[in-house]
């Protein structure tokens, strides 16, 4: 009788079998899919972004003519403000190219200088008066076609270049004479936002986030860590208690846009304070980021050993005593874990900033927290909105920055995280 | 400037108070508190009722600055312009110089006395406060100086305090919620007052036009929000097709069949996900995902929009991937080991103890873990907005353009706008929809774990 049924039944093992590697196999495959999905991501802005740490430059003479630049020979700062720079720049740029002579012919020329020319002719001036008169060799930055055109291997074919084939001779000309070249771009971290993709750089949006982040700190941290404690060690089970703790489980899950809403209804039009602002930005996202550091510090209260509060109390401390000399110290890289991982998700909220107005276009670094100043990524999201191709590469060049600051950020929790497991052994 | 010379001054005081009275305390015997704590009392002292007296700066600008503004400007121009709340607008951002050069020399005479009056009263306001400030710091002084005597309770008065502004603090959650809440009702009222509900709730067609002054003809567009109702689920229920599969899988290989080695580098790499802001996400769907589906649609024969639904919802899906694997992990995880010995012992493969006993009765757990993810996808802005357009099309086709609330919300608000306009109260409507959707899935999410995690105590 059993061996009759054998050969059914080894079938039936063999199917049972291939139906557990083939569960087994899904799960695999999930996990590759989510894995290579990560990884297509981050290859595809690296390799769009890292273009943009390079930075096409040409190095040519400038004739600094006093007589060109319409100033006096020891020029007044108000003077040097007025001093045709921009004709200079032209004239010098044009002396390379004297067989070109036609208008139309000089203006398609000029395209291939960046508008930042002019501006390092300015400041080269305004720091050396004494070099008025006289010629200098300056390095450049060119245009942002240009950019790109060199950039991409002089090879207009695969980024479909804007530049005409005259531009194209004349640069080839001006490589060839080994005038153009590339250097690291520390114009993108220290410019403000641009019109012009070759000037434009993330310094304005950085100090924003920071000053941003900064508010956010100050604001969310005590109020976090206050509601924690007085939630963990003070509270009895009432039922006004757990509506703030249903509460705080809540707001961690209501979308950013409404926060957004908030702050637009209440902090600007209630309050008044000042639009497009890091201080507004900053308490919107400090609501926000408020029921990550309570869940955080909460959990981080529980862990410490009941023992180390009944040793302080039997040394005639009072609860308060106990908690902040003793329980808070033990939690604190619990919630100093929980602050940093608050804060990364904060660095990286865009939608309730772009409602309380900071997508305005502002063209200098913010000094102080009530300036007018945009964050990191509204700048992303205000650059890959813009129809400038030259933005492309910029756009991911800034989120290759705010990644580095992600992972800084989360390296240092994981940190914190180990620091704290290897003391409470 | 003034904010931060106030903020120094209220520092100074503070800190100034707080060592005098540690130092006249340093200076008395027979203490009954510590000397630290006569410092902390007169601080606090001094501290709170500044503290308190600054918020009176937070309401100023509506209840001081804005009436007397409104005043200054002639009977002619408001009739003209039935708007105070935007032309209040339009003067604040004319003073603080956040309003482009050609259209501030187009500023009527009427608006740049209104402009200076602003800055005047603000600076005369903030005078005002800074004074105030200063007194209140004073007479906390005088109070707690007067009240020293070595027999004081510097410490257990100081640890009242302390309790107060704990509990203070975790009142703060609350009241962000009712700011919320309030804040979205409101405006919502407002909202229907100019648009009638059922056309909101039931109509087909979205069109909020661009209405700058409320007098220009044309300004009520149409608003039915089925559309947006409609997009929005189209691209979550995308997500959750990409993200369900993929998620769940790898939280069961990740569960029961991976080595600890190979679970303690994924999780943190799903995770990953979790963490890229969502704005990079939008990049990424915009420029590579939807070129890409285009030119696949093109290769098949079909036509696809350059900013698909399609596109917006696949990339979500891979953001939300972990908000469903991460938390069937730990739902699945834990399942009592007996019940798998159990299964595994009447001669079960792994696959079907893991099919027929541990999902079922990890089921609740998975089911809430979908309802947040689910919630998440809802709620998500920036793919959206960047990824899946602006127009509102009601359409069961994933190829085609389509608009979320979420898009919308940002849509309406990002520019300058009318406040009373109904497309800027519009926003808030869509808000509150959205806040309300979301909070019933995640109360429904959280009931179903509870209830799981009940069972297994």
């Amino acid at each position: 009788m059993h061996n009759l049924d054998s050969t059914i039944q080894q079938k039936r093992d063999r199917r049972r079998m291939f139906a557990d590697l083939r569960f087994r196999a899904y799960g695999i495959f999930g996990l590759l899919i989510a894995g290579s999905a990560l990884l297509f991501l981050l290859v595809n802005i690296f390799s769009t972004g890292y273009d943009a740490f390079r930075q096409t430059v040409i190095t040519m003479e400038f004739n600094i003519d006093a007589d060109v630049l319409d100033v006096s020979a020891m020029p007044s700062t108000e003077e040097l403000q007025e001093a045709n720079t921009l004709k200079v720049a032209k004239n010098s740029f044009y002396a390379l190219f004297p067989e070109v002579k036609k208008r139309k012919n000089k203006r398609s020329l000029y395209k291939l200088i960046s508008l930042g020319a002019e501006l390092d002719l300015r400041d080269h001036i305004r720091l050396q008066p004494e070099s008025i008169g006289s010629t200098v060799t300056l390095t450049v930055p060119m245009s942002s076609d240009v950019d790109q055109y060199f950039k991409a291997g002089l090879n207009g074919e695969e980024i479909k270049s804007r530049l005409n084939e005259k531009q194209k001779a004349w640069l080839q000309t001006l490589v060839d004479n080994g005038q153009v070249t590339t250097r690291f771009n520390t114009d993108f971290f220290t410019h403000a936002d641009s019109r012009y993709p070759e000037l434009a750089g993330i310094g304005g949006a950085m100090v924003g986030t920071m000053y941003t982040l900064l508010i956010c700190l100050l604001i969310a941290f005590p109020l976090g860590v206050a509601a924690a404690i007085y939630l963990e060690e003070f509270s009895r089970d009432t039922f006004l208690t757990r509506i703030i703790e249903a509460n705080i489980n809540n707001l961690a899950a209501v979308p950013s846009v409404i926060f957004g809403l908030l702050g637009l209804a209440v902090i600007l039009n209630v309050f008044g304070l000042p639009r497009s602002t890091p201080l507004a930005g900053g308490i919107v996202l400090a609501l926000m980021t408020l029921p990550t550091i309570i869940i955080a510090c909460r959990s981080a209260i529980k862990t410490v050993p009941p023992s180390i509060r009944e040793a302080g109390m039997a040394m005639g401390a009072s609860p308060i005593q106990v908690i902040f000399h003793h329980v808070m110290p033990a939690a604190m890289s619990g919630t100093l874990t929980g602050t940093i991982i608050g804060l990364a998700q904060a660095l990286g909220e865009t939608a309730p900033l772009l409602m309380i107005g900071m997508v305005a276009f502002i063209a200098n670094v913010p000094s102080m927290p009530n300036d007018p100043a945009t964050a990191l990524p509204v700048q992303i999201y205000l650059w890959a909105e813009s129809a400038e191709r030259g933005f492309v590469e910029k756009t991911a060049a800034a989120i290759m920055v705010i990644i580095v600051f992600l992972i800084a950020m989360n390296l240092l929790a994981v940190i914190l995280r180990n620091r704290t497991r290897i003391s409470n052994k | 400037m003034n904010s931060l010379l106030t903020l120094l001054i209220a520092m100074s005081l503070t800190f100034l108070s707080g060592f005098r009275g540690w130092y006249r305390a340093n200076s008395e015997s027979n203490l009954r508190s510590r000397p630290i704590y006569h410092g902390l009392n007169h601080g606090l002292w001094v501290a709170l009722p500044m503290l308190a007296v600054s918020c009176l700066w937070l309401v100023s600008d509506s209840l001081i600055i804005k009436p007397s503004v409104l005043s200054v400007l002639t009977q002619n121009s408001t009739q003209l312009l039935v708007d105070a709340d935007f032309r209040y607008l339009e003067i604040t951002q004319a003073a603080q110089g956040l309003i482009s050069a050609s259209s501030e020399a187009a500023l009527d005479e009427d608006t740049k006395r209104a402009v200076a009056h602003y800055l005047l009263t603000r600076q005369n306001t903030d005078n005002g406060i800074l004074l105030l400030i200063i007194a209140s710091g004073l007479l906390g002084f005088r109070s707690v100086v007067r009240r020293f005597k070595s027999s004081t309770p510097a410490r257990e008065q100081v640890e009242r305090i302390v309790k107060i502004l704990l509990a203070a603090s975790s009142g703060v959650a609350v009241l962000t919620t009712a700011g919320i809440v309030l804040a979205l009702i409101f405006e919502t009222l407002r909202f229907f007052q100019q648009v009638p509900f059922t056309e909101f709730l039931f109509g087909t067609h979205w069109s909020p036009q661009m209405a700058i002054r409320a007098d220009q003809v044309g300004s009520s567009g149409a608003f039915g929000a089925l559309p947006l109702f409609a997009g929005t689920l189209m691209i979550a229920l995308i997500a959750m097709m990409v993200a369900v599969p993929v998620g769940l899988y790898s939280a069961i290989y990740l569960a029961e069949y991976a080595q600890p080695k190979v679970r303690t580098y994924a999780k943190p790499a799903l995770e990953i996900l979790a963490g890229i802001p969502t704005v990079v996400y939008g990049f990424f769907a915009a420029l590579t995902v939807a070129p890409l589906i285009v030119d696949i649609c093109r290769a098949m024969g079909m036509s696809a929009s350059s900013e698909s639904a399609l596109a917006a919802g696949l990339v979500m899906g891979v953001m939300i991937i972990p908000f469903v694997s991460s938390l069937s992990e730990d739902v699945i995880s834990a399942v009592p080991q007996s019940l798998r010995d159990g299964s595994l012992a009447m001669g079960a493969t792994k696959a079907e103890t893991i099919r027929k006993v541990v999902l079922p009765s990890a089921l609740p757990g998975i089911v809430s873990a979908l309802l947040l993810a689910f919630s998440r996808a809802i709620g998500e802005t920036m793919i959206v907005v960047m990824a899946a357009g602006l127009a509102a099309n009601m359409t069961a086709n994933p190829l085609e353009s389509v608009t979320t609330i979420t898009a919308q919300i940002v849509t309406t608000l990002v520019g300058d706008q009318s406040f009373d306009s109904p497309k800027t109260l519009s926003a808030f409507a869509l808000g509150l929809t959205l806040f309300f959707f979301t909070l019933m899935l995640n109360i429904i999410a959280l009931r179903v774990v509870r209830k799981y995690r009940e069972q297994y105590a």
